[in-house]
């Protein structure tokens, strides 16, 4: 790496830079090709191939029949199973998502008090989170079982009548919602680790202002992690768009019906669609009955609604991201 | 200053002395009354494990009568379990599916990633913000195009519309990846760069090295995803039956062997107990992997 005896030629000097340009260039593509292949194969060409279904008649034993706008006519005004579905959605996401963050806020500022055990506490709390969704719902389903669940068994030595849970239109929902708050223990950890990234002096500064405890909950800390709640709010809403592994297992099973088979399909929503959600509705309908138009369009109607959410985050994101400085 | 520290000292030394017992039993009581609210969450939490343990140890009558506690200990539940279902299978079903989609999703994610974050050119903005938004859609916007390609393919019916695609990078992979490769420091790079080492040497040498505790997470997290898909099987191995995973596997359970709760129970306590030894195993990783996607991302 000596310097040159004598300046090279330009013409060669802009050669060998144009050459090392196109080096760069064949680097970041190697680099990327995975992504390209990838992002092409399964990202962009199907969000392409599910517009253009989306206007077809698709079964896939016969090609796709262009049949206009009849799937959203029908999603929009004749099918009966889409508004309940679109409705136990937006339940979950307005009730259960909520409920979650605030309780996993709540026992993130617990355990960020707590002295002694912190180590153990946190495990605890978090393990949940690590039962595998589908052994989980089998759990709550045992768990909440009406004639022979231990909670209802429990409720009976308190004198309290349990309700039928995962059997009754009422309180399926609240059953998956218990289950869900059972589970918080990725949001806590990312919390409590929030909490404790709360600057000391801003604590002692608002002490010094005479701020109590719960004042300094409020002034300080809430404002101090309000990122990261907005972070969690909407993972939380994005999750919620996709919930289905729960809602159909915890209807198979609690249903009783028959395994994998073609009358399982209508245990789907089990007790009365009360669990049938937007995403088990789209699979039903695309992988139950083959309707794979129709599906299609469903899955529209899904991304305009997640797209304008991650439009709004994208946005935003300045405003709730933090880059930690590195070697901080 | 030092009246100050002399008069510190002598507080420590007052406070290291033995307190009265009337002082300690009271401090006791104010951090059980400081930390109940904290215990009686954390026993509930564990209260839904502890039954699902339980009942796996009851016999079939007992588990669907009131009684909470196993009378006796049916310890061959555990044995039966494995003849009423082929769990190995599923076992090892699932193990080929975390496996080669973990690996391939290394393999393809940490250059991207690394593109990503380290090297300047045009697009790179865009390519990453495609990465976002593919991260955060739902599956289900892109999953009927999917399916007919793997049904073109006369894939349907096995693991491979599970694996193929994570060899071709994970949005959520590199997205993590790319944030902790953010954090090292130019120098590093520059270092290596001097020493006449190509991008591609840089990589596999001074990033991998540094990034070791990120890639153990995105790996960790991809393979307990693997384990916990449920929508992946059902969806392409529904129908075939000897390519089930663990989790498919168990949601048919039940509806296979009735209401045997014990025995479901038991295989629950199958399912999940991989899982929790693996956390116990690489906790930090855990840890490590949580807080990224959430503080730093």
């Amino acid at each position: 790496m000596s310097a040159p005896a004598a300046a090279p030629p330009l013409l060669d000097r802009t050669r060998a830079k144009r050459r090392a340009a196109w080096r760069r260039r064949g680097i970041v593509a190697a680099f990327m090709s995975p992504w390209i292949v990838g992002f092409t194969v399964f990202f962009g060409y199907p969000l392409v191939m599910t517009a253009y279904l989306s206007f077809t008649h698709y079964d896939l034993l016969s090609s796709p029949h262009w049949v206009g706008l009849a799937n959203y006519r029908y999603l929009f005004t004749t099918d009966q199973t889409v508004w309940p579905a679109v409705r136990n959605t937006l339940w979950f996401i307005a009730i259960a998502v909520p409920l979650q963050v605030f309780f996993a806020l709540g026992v993130a500022v617990m355990l960020s008090r707590a002295r002694r055990g912190v180590g153990v506490f946190r495990t605890i709390f978090y393990l949940p989170a690590l039962a595998p969704p589908v052994a989980a719902t089998l759990g709550f389903v045992y768990l909440l079982n009406p004639a022979t669940g231990p909670v209802n068994t429990i409720l009976e030595k308190l004198g309290i009548q349990g309700p039928l849970w995962f059997d009754s239109p009422q309180w399926a929902k609240p059953s998956l919602t218990l289950l869900a708050l059972w589970g918080i223990g990725n949001t806590m950890i990312i919390f409590l680790a929030a909490v404790l990234d709360v600057p000391q002096h801003l604590y002692e500064s608002a002490e010094l202002d005479g701020a109590g405890y719960f004042s300094r909950l409020w002034f300080v800390t809430l404002p101090t992690i309000s990122p990261v709640i907005l972070f969690a709010v909407v993972i939380g809403v994005i999750e919620g768009l996709q919930y289905f592994t729960q809602a159909y297992v915890a209807a198979s099973v609690a249903g009783g019906s028959a395994s994998y088979s073609a009358e399982a399909a209508n245990a789907l929503g089990y007790p009365e669609d009360s669990t049938l959600f937007y995403p088990v509705l789209l699979y039903q309908q695309g992988f139950r009955y083959f309707n794979m138009g129709y599906a299609s369009a469903m899955a529209m109607l899904l991304l305009a609604v997640a797209f304008g959410l991650t439009f709004l985050i994208i946005r935003n994101s300045r405003r709730f991201v933090h880059y930690q400085a590195p070697g901080r | 200053m030092t009246s100050g520290a002399a008069s510190l000292e002598g507080t420590g030394a007052l406070v290291r002395r033995q307190p009265p017992v009337a002082v300690r039993r009271r401090r006791l009581l104010i951090a059980i009354a400081d930390h109940s609210l904290l215990i009686a969450t954390a026993i509930i939490f564990l209260l839904p494990f502890v039954f699902i343990v339980l009942t796996s140890l009851m016999t079939s009558h007992q588990a669907l009568s009131p009684k909470l506690w196993p009378d006796p200990f049916a310890w061959h539940n555990y044995v039966e379990v494995f003849t009423k279902a082929p769990l190995w299978r599923y076992a090892f079903n699932t193990l080929i599916y975390g496996g080669l989609a973990t690996l391939g999703l290394l393999v393809s994610s940490i250059p991207v990633a690394y593109a990503l974050a380290r090297l300047r050119w045009r697009g790179s903005h865009v390519a990453f913000l495609i990465t976002l938004v593919a991260m955060m859609l739902p599956p289900q916007v892109t999953i009927v195009p999917v399916y007919v390609l793997f049904a073109k393919l006369h894939l349907v019916g096995s693991l491979w519309p599970l694996i193929i695609p994570n060899w071709f990078g994970d949005a959520f992979s590199i997205f993590l990846l790319r944030q902790f490769f953010l954090t090292i420091p130019e120098e590093y790079l520059d270092a290596a760069r001097v020493d006449g080492c190509g991008e591609f040497r840089i990589l596999t040498t001074v990033v991998l090295r540094l990034a070791k505790p990120a890639i153990a997470a995105v790996a960790l997290f991809s393979f307990l995803f693997c384990f916990n898909d449920f929508f992946g099987p059902l969806l392409y191995t529904g129908e075939s039956s000897q390519h089930w995973t663990l989790s498919l596997g168990l949601s048919q359970f039940r509806s296979l062997y009735q209401v045997q709760w014990n025995l479901v129970m038991a295989a629950t306590v199958i399912v999940m107990a991989p899982v929790i030894v693996l956390f116990f195993l690489a906790q930090r990783a855990f840890v490590e992997g949580v807080t990224l996607t959430g503080v730093k991302g």
